[in-house]
């Protein structure tokens, strides 16, 4: 039964990390915003499988938290910004994909040296979870990093936070109160992102934030 | 008497799928057609498009050399022997030592390098496009095939087909993320290896778009026939090779038990309906691609399966 | 034996003289290269019988040559035997191949003296016994091979290309001097048996890998010291080149193993990354450079440093296992390497043949300036497609067998106890994996362009078929090849001592093994039989042609090509080697080689062409040769002054830096 427990928490931590990665692959704001939302599922359903490991109830409340908030409200009210703003067919990257992904496999590789490394005593369930968590969040600071247009931005940033509720979880004994806390400064930070994308819409007419480096005068 | 009974084995695998392969293509071209609404050809079409091709004479292009003439042949001949590698209904396999995966995949890849060079061979600008594309294809999609099996040997620690499959059926496989990822990168591999939708499309021609069909174009009768017959072969080694892996369940161990043996083919056709029902139905529901997406699609089968092999690192057992 | 060797090289050396004597007259092709037969042939024998020979420690021999207090130290080991042989093998076919394509020599004059004494320099390498002996024939046979480039200095391109060539030789062996230097030690004791049973400290021991990897890398190929060898190997005549790529790679890879495996001890693990590294990047790099060229040899030159990188990423790998204490595994790695090694040196040279027999029957090394050629040269066209069969590592033959068992020891790599290598062996592995795959693009590109389709040229319509002498040369080298793909458990044993020495173990023994398969670790584990491979493909091939001609229908008709109703009678509607590789290129070459196609299209009404141009930049040659020399040209610049100073001043420069020294005297401890 342990064996069974380990594998499910396994592949859903290792599905989430496959998510980002097609998070990275996906170059339409629509599609982009269709796979957070998977990612927010998956996250949603890995968050529920600790809380019935660990035995831990308040985990279900996170779950329902991000299966609400994550994977429901916000995507759809990025999915209106993206409509009122028209630019959902925008293709936006400074690296192509392909380099893009193998960056992201050095990423993580990287973050499975360390952390496999460093805790080597550690319990595996938490070990792994662990090692996947911090995938995430590199991928999530990979696709901010490669990504020109704001909205993408936003969802990159969003999937890094993920990744922390990922490590969050896993880690046992994590106080409720943290949780929400990280939730509720999520959905703060996305209102105003939100609200900047309008003004910057407003002043400038596109949401490419070239725009500003080039209204700074930074480049060319 | 154990020998003779491994030979007769081996010797019904090999007659088996080249019996089958056809049928397996005819399956897939009849439920396509079905789930577009349209009656479809006969299931056993391919078999008398077969025997029409053989019967026909060959019409040969003036500028064809000797090559052109003997890679039929030597298409066959490699395709036909990696597929009766492949471990189907019943396992230990008299002759599965000869080739481990790696040497079945390099084996494919030997078909198609001399493929490649008839296409070149004419000197026509249709076989030198396909030619060209299909080595393009291939120069992603076999190492991708070559870090799928990296993964899976890893796991399983073997890269023999026959220890893989028992592994895999044994309980200490369980659920492992690595294997998800290198199910999917090998169903990617499996559809560009094969020519399908959307990376190519078997059922078009005259087309620029067209990699494989444009290879072969200057074939006809008997050849053309082979040719046919080895991608037949190629699409059913395919869909083998995913059900030994990750459906091994009913395979028939090394033996004579005739309840086992019975129920191992029962297994292996309901895989190849299955499998052939879930190809036809996503070949029906996608589109095909422009040929300089396809890099990008095989290339996240390349990733796909290095992520696999690192994600290994992390299971139960390490 | 190392006795008789030494004779056969001291015979070899003699012949450089005699043919300086015989001129450019004609018996002076058939003396000198059929004296070379003879002797490398011998060798070879000589090789063997040491190779099988009774194992144990070698007896050196100690000539009053050299340094006065060091002599010159010459032995045959394991090691020496089994290079000895790549060596000669290759030296014989290629002086079998020169019978026939040496006298299509313009000037022999310049290739005949110095083409023993090359044979000789690369012998010498191999046998010496102590440091200096080493550097010695080092540095001679890289002047031989020098001068064997720019024998056509008529070519300014050639000219070019062996100057660069010097630069990068004289660079090598620099480094090759001070990693000599380190490992003999404040001591000074220069021979090989002093050095193995010095050990020095893990510091140096790190410093000593480099340069050597540097140094006997540079001449072998391995990215970014690669840039001379795809000038200089096309730029000899096409035995030299098969010589250079084929076996003098090798004596660099000897180079780098008996530093690194032999006298250098064990360094730590994550050395070995390096080589591992450098290896992966090297295989991708060569053969990615390969597609992008349209010069048939200019292709092969390219492969070779691809072949390169698969054997040093093997011997990385064996590096990292027996630096972990895994003697098999490194044993496995080792092997791999050594047999990639012998393979290569076959097929390349077969290539290398076949190159120079197109060269001879067309006058063109140009892929779009061929083609059809199977049609006028059937044999040639045959050995070559064997050649390029086996270098595209496709089973059956041997090519496919050292890249598998490079694969088994991929596969080993989660018993390596460090997190590092275990994640970066399969990263190497599949660089390997992506660079076998090219190579076969390449080599269809190679053989399909320059021997398929339709003639090109006028040249190439009036192509004859070669002479017998080069064809059995280049039919022996296709036998090889197939033996040792179908065999290779006979190549395997033969090569366990060798690994003895490198490794301190052993591959199991493979020759009593059932149906003559190779079973590397155990049955359950992997296994590969090419000779069943072979047979089972051949039966199978042939029953179904003769089922079908008895029962469905044998008749042919000859027609125009179909070409989907339009075919063109222009053979320049063909696809010619640039755009074979257009996908690859738009693929890999965007973002490495930073390829841009600009497609100019005329306006309406206009009968200009279109126009495709391909801008390619090749990234090593511009971020490291290019901000080199421009440094050297403006150090050189500012010395220059130098050159006009008054005699007062020189002699302050000349007192300054005697007083320097004595200073630096005064403070040595």
């Amino acid at each position: 039964m342990q064996g069974l427990t380990f594998d499910i928490a396994h592949l859903l931590a290792g599905t989430l990390v496959l998510v980002s990665f097609i998070e990275l692959y996906q170059d339409r704001l629509t599609a982009l915003i269709n796979v957070y939302a998977a990612h927010a599922i998956v996250l949603t359903l890995s968050v529920a499988w600790q809380a019935l490991a660990q035995h831990a109830p308040h985990l279900y409340i996170t779950a329902t938290i991000a299966l609400v908030f994550k994977a429901a409200v916000i995507p759809l009210a990025l999915r209106r910004i993206v409509i009122r703003l028209g630019i959902h067919r925008e293709i936006e990257t400074v690296v192509g994909v392909g380099p893009a992904m193998l960056i992201g496999i050095g990423l993580v590789a990287l973050s499975m040296v360390v952390m496999l490394r460093v805790t080597a005593e550690a319990d595996p369930l938490a070990r792994e979870d662990l090692a996947f968590a911090l995938s995430v969040v590199l991928l999530g600071l990979l696709m901010m990093v490669t990504r020109r247009n704001a909205v993408s931005q936003v969802i990159g940033f969003m999937s890094l936070e993920n990744g922390l509720v990922l490590a969050a979880t896993g880690a046992k004994g994590m106080p409720l109160v943290v949780e929400i806390s990280v939730a509720f400064s999520v959905l703060i930070a996305f209102i105003v992102i939100g609200i900047f994308l309008f003004r910057i819409r407003e002043r400038f007419d596109t949401v490419d934030i070239q725009a500003l480096d080039r209204f700074r005068g930074e480049r060319r | 008497m154990a020998l003779i009974h491994d030979l007769i084995f081996q010797g019904g695998q090999m007659l088996l799928v080249l019996g089958l392969a056809p049928l397996l293509t005819g399956f897939v071209r009849k439920v396509k057609a079905r789930l577009l609404r349209r009656q479809g050809p006969p299931l056993l079409q391919p078999y008398r498009d077969l025997i029409r091709l053989m019967r026909k004479d060959v019409v040969l292009a003036e500028s064809a050399s000797w090559l052109f003439r003997i890679i039929p042949y030597v298409v066959f001949a490699g395709t036909w022997v990696a597929a009766s590698l492949v471990p189907t209904f019943r396992s230990g396999l008299l002759f599965s030592w000869t080739a481990d995966l790696i040497a079945i995949i390099a084996l494919l890849g030997s078909a198609r390098f001399f493929l490649a060079l008839a296409g070149l061979d004419v000197g026509t600008a249709f076989g030198g496009i396909g030619s060209s594309r299909e080595m393009m294809i291939a120069s992603l999609a076999e190492p991708a095939m070559l870090m799928i099996v990296f993964a899976i040997a890893l796991i399983a620690g073997s890269t023999q087909l026959s220890t893989m499959a028992a592994f895999m059926n044994s309980p200490e496989v369980g659920v492992r993320v690595s294997l998800g990822l290198g199910l999917v990168a090998l169903i990617i591999v499996a559809i560009a290896e094969n020519a399908r939708v959307p990376v190519d499309n078997p059922a078009t021609h005259l087309e620029l778009t067209m990699v494989h069909e444009a290879m072969v174009l200057e074939y006809s009768g008997r050849h053309l026939a082979l040719i046919e017959l080895s991608s037949f072969l190629k699409l059913l080694l395919y869909v083998s090779l995913i059900a030994c892996l990750f459906m091994p369940w009913g395979i028939a161990p090394a033996g004579v038990e005739p309840v086992l043996l019975i129920v191992g083919i029962a297994a292996y056709v309901g895989k190849l309906a299955l499998s052939g029902l879930l190809l036809a139905a996503f070949e029906t529901a996608i589109a095909k691609m422009r040929v300089f997406r396809v890099p990008e699609f095989l290339g996240a089968a390349l990733m796909l399966a290095l992520l696999a092999t690192l994600l290994r690192f992390v299971s139960r057992s390490f | 034996m190392v006795v008789y060797a030494l004779f056969g090289v001291l015979a070899l050396v003699a012949l450089a003289p005699v043919a300086i004597a015989l001129g450019a007259s004609s018996p002076a092709t058939n003396t000198v290269y059929g004296a070379s037969f003879i002797v490398t042939l011998a060798l070879c024998v000589i090789a063997l019988l040491a190779l099988f020979g009774h194992p144990g420690p070698a007896p050196a021999v100690v000539l009053p040559l050299g340094l006065p207090w060091l002599g010159a130290h010459f032995r045959i080991d394991a090691l020496s035997a089994f290079f000895l042989v790549v060596i000669n093998l290759g030296g014989a076919a290629a002086s079998l191949y020169a019978l026939g394509y040496g006298r299509h020599e313009n000037f022999p004059q310049r290739v005949l003296p110095f083409y023993p004494a090359y044979l000789a320099g690369m012998n010498l390498v191999v046998l010496a016994g102590d440091a200096f002996s080493f550097l010695v024939s080092w540095e001679f046979m890289s002047l031989s091979s020098w001068a064997l480039v720019i024998s056509h200095h008529e070519d300014r391109e050639n000219l070019r290309a062996g100057y660069v060539y010097l630069l990068m030789a004289s660079f090598g062996t620099l480094a090759l001097l001070l990693a000599f230097g380190l490992l003999a030690g404040a001591g000074g004791n220069y021979t090989f048996e002093a050095m193995r049973a010095a050990h020095p400290s893990a510091g140096l021991a790190a410093l000593v890998l480099v340069l050597a990897l540097v140094g006997a890398g540079s001449k072998a190929g391995v990215v970014p010291l690669h840039a001379w060898l795809p000038l200089a190997h096309p730029a000899a005549p096409s035995h030299v080149s098969g010589l250079m790529s084929g076996v003098m790679t090798k004596v660099a890879v000897y180079g780098f193993i008996r530093i690194v495996f032999d006298l250098l001890g064990t360094p730590d693990w994550w050395w070995s990354l390096l080589v591992l590294f450098i290896g992966g990047a090297t295989a991708v790099l060569g053969v990615l450079y390969a597609l992008m060229q349209r010069d048939l040899k200019r292709v092969l030159a390219y492969s070779t440093i691809e072949n390169i990188g698969i054997v040093f990423a093997a011997l990385g790998l064996a590096l990292a296992f027996k630096a972990s204490g895994m003697t098999f595994a490194a044993a496995l790695a080792f092997t791999a390497a050594l047999l990639h090694v012998f393979n290569h040196s076959l097929f390349k040279n077969l290539l290398f043949c076949g190159a120079g027999a197109v060269l001879v029957a067309t006058g063109e090394r140009d892929m779009e300036k061929l083609g059809g050629l199977i049609h006028r040269m059937p044999q040639t066209a045959f050995v070559f497609l064997i050649g390029a069969t086996a270098i595209s590592a496709l089973p059956p033959l041997n090519g496919f067998v050292s890249e598998w068992l490079t694969f088994q020891a991929i596969l080993l790599s989660p018993q390596l106890p460090s997190w590092g290598l275990k994640l970066m062996v399969p990263a190497v592995g599949a660089l390997l994996a992506l660079s076998a795959a090219l190579a076969g693009a390449c080599f269809v590109r190679a053989f399909g362009i320059s021997f398929l389709g339709r003639p090109r040229s006028q040249a190439a319509i009036a192509a004859q078929e070669t002479d017998v002498n080069s064809l059995t040369a280049m039919y022996f080298l296709a036998a090889l090849c197939l033996v040792a793909g179908i065999l290779p458990g006979l190549f395997i044993d033969a090569l366990a001592p060798v690994a003895q020495i490198g490794v301190g173990g052993h591959m199991p023994v493979q020759t009593g093994v059932e149906w003559l398969s190779i079973v590397p670790i155990a049955e359950s584990r992997s296994s590969y039989n090419g000779l069943l491979v072979f047979v089972f493909v051949a039966m199978s091939g042939v029953l179904a042609a003769f089922a079908i001609h008895r029962l469905a229908s044998d008749r042919l008709r000859r027609s125009a090509a179909w070409d989907c109703g339009y075919p063109d009678p222009s053979p320049l509607t063909q696809y010619s080697a640039g755009s074979f590789a257009q996908p690859i290129r738009r693929v890999f070459g965007t973002l490495l080689f930073r390829a841009r196609e600009i497609g100019e299209m005329p306006p309406p009404s206009s009968t200009r062409p279109a126009r495709l141009t391909v801008n390619m930049h090749d990234p090593i040659w511009d971020t490291l040769y290019v901000p080199i020399s421009r440094f050297i040209d403006y150090a050189t610049d500012r010395m220059n002054v130098l050159q006009f100073l008054t005699i007062r001043r020189y002699l302050t420069l000349v007192f300054v830096a005697l007083v320097l020294l004595l200073l630096v005297l005064a403070i040595w401890p």
